[in-house]
């Protein structure tokens, strides 16, 4: 059974998206970020807008849902700010309730925008779950790739390996260090792990604290822990928060840590010259 | 220059945001990395505390200018409707804790901002004033 005001909407298609057309004309289409949106880009998204609101009368709703979809997904990669869309279905509510109102008898009305009402929340819904569950689906995909670049364990020598921290830590991810530090240096043979914090913006206790349980880990598995990258002022907050870091080796770059790492494994690093010099004392 | 915000802290992200607003501010107001560092661990610290104590509360950003000399500096506030604190004296000293942490948040921030003034009633909230000015 075919209702009346989606029959009515259908036959007055035209009237609908030119008045509808215009009440948008004041509505400002932004988009997150204060990106720029030129009048034109913003009247071509009202354009396909209104074409996919009026096409769900006509579609089925599984065909409607594949629409809705796309133009959702759309409205995100663009980064589209998603309350103007459902402000601008209640201008079309207002707009179809006024005609409604010229157009059927006081009896009729009632039916009608009861009717119409429900048609509109369908809409309104489907919108926003389809908006929601594709930036639930873009969240997830980012937080996959912050996971994937979080705290690798590279060995760069025998028995040495590095783990530069690039990043806020929180308890997830301070979760995560922990395991792939252990797990490398069984798997890497370390001796010696390097930790480099150059790349944390803000070391408070929590940090600090996560930072001193790892390195007591790491000690329980036979290797030791050297503190590197602390830069003057988180020295200088350090000192502030009165964190004792007495236990750990610290130097100031990674480069003086792989020094102070090959020193504790019994290695030195020689130019070719030295070696030669070296080399005739041998001989 | 926008010199006043409120960040929510109702979860671990909410630390993130307040620290980069901190960040922000203290930049615009003149201060150095260093100082620009003591203050983003200071409202790191007060955010963990309303993260890690109770259900939610606000950090309060604001730029503010001293009377006596003129100098400008950053006041903020940490401000939550938590437990309170009970004993007022044993979380200032260092290495008290109850979460099994490092004990040193709030006496650090107490060293790492210049003025500090905390309030509480146990079952009614607990709010922290800080300033840190520029030298």
């Amino acid at each position: 059974m075919k209702s009346v005001v989606l029959q009515h909407l259908k036959d007055n298609k035209s009237l609908y998206i030119e008045e509808w057309r215009k009440s948008l004309e004041q509505h400002e289409f932004t988009k997150q970020g204060s990106t720029f949106s030129s009048k034109d880009m913003q009247q071509e998204m009202k354009d396909e807008f209104i074409s996919v609101v009026f096409q769900s009368i006509e579609l089925s709703s599984e065909e409607n849902r594949d629409a809705v979809h796309r133009f959702a997904n759309r409205l995100i990669y663009n980064g589209w700010a998603f309350s103007e869309f459902i402000r601008s279905l209640q201008a079309l509510r207002r707009v179809v309730l006024h005609n409604v109102s010229a157009n059927f008898t006081k009896e009729e009305f009632v039916d009608v925008s009861v009717e119409f009402e429900d048609w509109l929340d369908e809409q309104i819904t489907r919108l926003a779950e389809e908006f929601s569950k594709i930036q639930n689906e873009v969240m997830t995909m980012q937080k996959t790739a912050m996971k994937e670049l979080s705290a690798p364990l590279i060995p760069v020598f025998d028995k040495i390996s590095v783990m530069p921290i690039v990043g806020t830590i929180d308890t997830k991810r301070a979760a995560q260090i922990m395991e792939n530090l252990l797990e490398g240096i069984i798997e890497h043979r370390a001796q010696v792990v390097l930790i480099d914090i150059t790349g944390v913006p803000v070391v408070d206790t929590m940090v600090a604290h996560h930072i001193i349980k790892a390195s007591e880990a790491v000690r329980l598995v036979g290797a030791e822990c050297l503190l590197v990258g602390i830069r003057p002022e988180i020295a200088q907050t350090i000192v502030n928060l009165g964190i004792d870091l007495d236990a750990f080796t610290t130097k100031s770059t990674l480069k003086k840590g792989i020094e102070a790492a090959l020193e504790l494994t019994n290695r030195t690093i020689e130019t070719s010259e030295q070696m030669q010099s070296n080399g005739g004392l041998k001989r | 220059m926008n010199n006043q915000s409120c960040i929510e802290i109702g979860n671990e992200w909410g630390i993130v945001s307040a620290r980069q607003a901190g960040r922000e501010l203290s930049k615009n107001i003149g201060f150095g990395s260093v100082d620009q560092a003591r203050i983003t661990t200071a409202i790191s610290e007060l955010a963990r505390n309303i993260y890690l104590y109770t259900e939610i509360g606000q950090i309060e950003l604001t730029s503010v200018v001293k009377d006596n000399d003129g100098r400008e500096g950053i006041k903020v506030v940490a401000r939550d409707k938590g437990p309170g604190i009970e004993n007022l004296r044993d979380v200032m000293v260092d290495g008290f804790t109850t979460s099994g942490g490092l004990g040193a948040g709030l006496p650090g921030v107490k060293r790492l901002m210049d003025e500090f003034d905390i309030e509480s009633m146990p079952g009614e909230g607990t709010t922290i004033t800080t300033v840190k000015w520029l030298r």
